[in-house]
């Protein structure tokens, strides 16, 4: 189950734990120093990544400062393609128009595609207070909910788990919720993998509702993408009658012809390959292929709020690649369960309190979360300054400001003396007391500080006109750990 | 007020220092619009449309090396040997029943022994569960990745056909249905039809990282490249 943001632990406690379980810490290495390397080669194929990267960031930026327009457009395009609309401010309204949506259909189980969006809601859960079983059909999401766990990676959700524990969560629970699984299991990974496909094949072929995300929506044509390797995404897309998508209104892009730049960039940033094994198109409904209902979900849920910041609104181009995960020192030590959301990494630790607000203690630490090192940003596919995001959400959590909260003004005091600073300070020292993860970061600083453009360039410039962006790590965590300490005291 | 309006309201609101930018845009959103969209703020394309000069001959090399890297195997032949080549993979298999999309040539399968089962809307996936293999054309190629589109046009059928089934036997004429590059393949396509585009069978790596293949998906696939001298043209006209 998602915790709920107020009563997770802040960042510094749950990375301790997870700092300790040495299974998880070399679980993580492994993974992310294996996938980096073969990113930077599926990247260094291509002569023209710069241009690419530079183009994937002009499109969404462009998308987002008329998003409106876009919005409008999709709505049309997807309703004269036979699909329906729905609009959720939040995600108990997305949540309730789901689960009206499921009941409508008089069926009480649903399948679903692995969707980081329907995560974020917590749409299982509210679909489970509702009498409906939501089953997961990716593997590492199978894993993810047999084990009653939650997901640490964005692309490989279960890289927690080895293999002997992920037999041991097909024994004990495939049964519970289905087919169980073959007598005299054995932990190799193709047995494992079978398992699950006799598991799921039996949800499949009976399913008659599927729940899914989308990585894009094609404004001009109403078309939605969804990539993936396993095949589970075409069996939720195709065989089903009806079809949910959930998706973050920050998802669309303007043109059929914007695809070329993404559907380039995103397999190669995330699984390192040249193309990901399956990618499904598909515009509202086609007789005789694939769902005779279509409903689209466009979800807000604070994407607003972001979008408001005129710093922090670069965060939703992120396209959910998870290379800023597989780079980041302070992932690797404290696993994708510390920041306490759907969203993991460099990316959760930007995206999170600017869905949710810099309230809860957890969300005020996630800024601190982090050595400034500038290797998530080097790394990002469409050119996110993440630093510079952190830098902005840590001014918010230490002096206050203006924000929006909930499509609403506001401004928000300093948090001082609070829970949330005394979090926040703990973060930092959390980073600081880790000399490997701090070491790691600032070596990388110093080799990519020359990347680093003052201004971004070309579209982006106007968007941050009037602006320098900072000088990365604008001082070094050192320094500013000394300085904050000093001024503020410490926890 | 509706939700639609309250999610666009906020959004505008989020942005009144892009509209402040842009005097001429108005409150509906609509910058500068010359083709019914606002102008493109200056995205540049200057990256590359093709990576690399090729051949026609080099380009179909290179998408046999990329489908083969993705474990897809790649069989090669001429239209003549065609049903014979199919027959043998079928054969190979030891399939039995072989889903046939409307559509395809009838001679691709005029070799095999295998009980052809032409698809229906009656057909079910439960149906297509109990059938071995299904052998499809292809609308497009992506030699530098390694892909095959299809877009359910004549004799490649419902998405599903090439899902359930666990071995797809893919036809590509080569030259015609090649192209070099993503950009160029997208250009071959009709957004409006479903789209399925294949790099290698279905494959995890969920597992510590181990790539098994076949999950969910077929998990074998041949791709048959059929030398045609006539380029044939894609089975879904180029927007
Ligand atoms: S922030 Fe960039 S690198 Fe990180 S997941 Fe998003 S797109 Fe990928």
């Amino acid at each position: 189950m998602p915790t709920p943001p107020g009563a997770a632990p802040a960042f510094p406690d749950a990375a301790e734990r997870s700092t300790r379980d040495t299974t998880l810490r070399n679980n993580l290495r492994r993974a992310t120093h294996t996938i980096r390397a073969k990113r930077a080669a599926a990247v260094a194929e291509l002569a023209d990544w710069g241009e690419l990267r530079a183009a994937g960031a002009a499109i969404k930026d462009h998308t987002l400062r008329h998003l409106d327009h876009y919005l409008e457009q999709v709505e049309a395009a997807v309703t004269a393609a036979g699909g329906q609309v729905h609009w959720a401010v939040d995600a108990a309204e997305a949540n309730a128009i789901v689960t009206r949506l499921v009941r409508e259909t008089g069926e009480r189980e649903v399948v679903k595609v692995k969707s980081m969006a329907t995560q974020e809601i917590g749409l299982n859960e509210a679909l489970a207070a509702a009498g409906i079983t939501a089953y997961e059909t990716d593997l590492a999401e199978l894993i993810v909910q047999l084990g009653h766990d939650l997901p640490s990676h964005i692309l490989v959700p279960a890289i927690h788990r080895n293999r002997a524990e992920i037999r041991d969560i097909f024994r004990t629970q495939m049964g519970r919720w289905g087919r169980p699984a073959p007598a005299g299991l054995t932990d190799e990974p193709a047995e494992l993998a079978e398992a699950a496909r006799l598991h799921l094949r039996e949800k499949f072929l009976s399913a008659k509702v599927a729940v899914s995300g989308a990585n894009f929506i094609v404004a001009e044509t109403g078309t939605l993408v969804v990539v993936e390797s396993e095949g589970n995404g075409r069996m939720c897309l195709t065989l089903p009658e009806t079809l949910i998508s959930v998706v973050g209104i920050e998802k669309v892009i303007p043109s059929w012809r914007d695809l070329e730049v993404f559907l380039q960039l995103l397999p190669r940033s995330s699984t390192a390959e040249r193309m990901n094994p399956y990618t499904s198109m598909w515009t509202g409904t086609t007789d005789g292929d694939g769902p005779a209902a279509f409903h689209l979900v466009l979800l807000d849920n604070g994407r607003t709020d972001a979008l408001a910041d005129q710093v922090g609104r670069q965060a939703l181009r992120c396209i959910r690649c998870s290379a800023c995960l597989n780079v980041c020192p302070v992932y690797e030590r404290a696993g994708g369960h510390a920041y306490g959301s759907a969203y993991p990494g460099p990316i959760g630790a930007i995206l999170t309190p600017q869905l949710r607000g810099t309230v809860s203690a957890l969300d005020a630490s996630l800024p601190y979360a982090s050595s400034l090192c500038g290797a998530c940003y080097e790394v990002c596919p469409v050119a996110i300054d993440i630093p510079e995001v952190l830098v902005r959400l840590r001014e918010r959590v230490v002096e206050g400001g203006p924000v929006t909260v909930r499509g609403t003004r506001a401004v928000i005091r300093p948090a001082r003396g609070h829970a949330a600073e005394r979090a926040a300070m703990r973060a930092a020292r959390w980073a600081f007391e880790h000399p490997r993860a701090l070491r790691a970061g600032q070596r990388l600083a110093s080799r990519t500080r020359a990347l680093h453009p003052r201004h971004l360039p070309g579209p982006g410039r106007a968007w941050t006109r009037g602006r320098d962006l900072p000088e990365v790590p604008a001082e070094s965590f050192r320094d500013w750990w000394q300085r904050t300490r000093g001024e503020r005291g410490t926890a | 007020m509706s939700s639609r309006e309250r999610v666009l309201g906020r959004v505008r609101r989020a942005l009144a220092d892009v509209r402040e930018e842009h005097p001429d845009t108005g409150a509906t959103g609509g910058a500068a619009h010359t083709d019914g969209g606002p102008a493109r703020d200056g995205v540049a394309r200057d990256y590359l449309r093709v990576h690399g000069e090729r051949t026609a001959a080099e380009r179909v090399e290179l998408l046999a090396t990329h489908l083969a890297d993705y474990r897809a195997r790649v069989h090669r032949t001429d239209p003549a040997g065609l049903p014979d080549t199919v027959a043998a993979l079928l054969a190979a298999r030891g399939a039995r029943r072989v889903v046939v999309p409307e559509g395809l040539p009838a001679d691709w399968l005029s070799a095999s022994a295998a009980t052809p089962v032409p698809d229906t809307p009656a057909l079910s996936a439960r149906d297509l569960d109990a059938v071995d293999s299904v052998v499809t054309g292809c609308a497009v190629a992506i030699a530098e990745t390694g892909t095959l589109v299809l877009d359910a046009g004549p004799g490649q059928g419902r998405r599903q056909l090439t899902l359930v089934p666990d071995h797809h036997v893919c036809v590509v004429h080569v030259p015609g249905q090649v192209v070099d590059s993503l950009p160029q393949a997208l250009e071959r396509l009709v957004p409006h039809r479903p789209l399925t585009w294949i790099s290698g069978p279905s494959a995890t790596s969920d597992i510590e990282l181990s790539r098994v293949e076949g999950v969910h998906g077929p998990r074998a696939l041949d791709v048959v490249l059929v030398t045609t001298d006539a380029p044939s043209t894609a089975s879904s006209s180029p927007r």
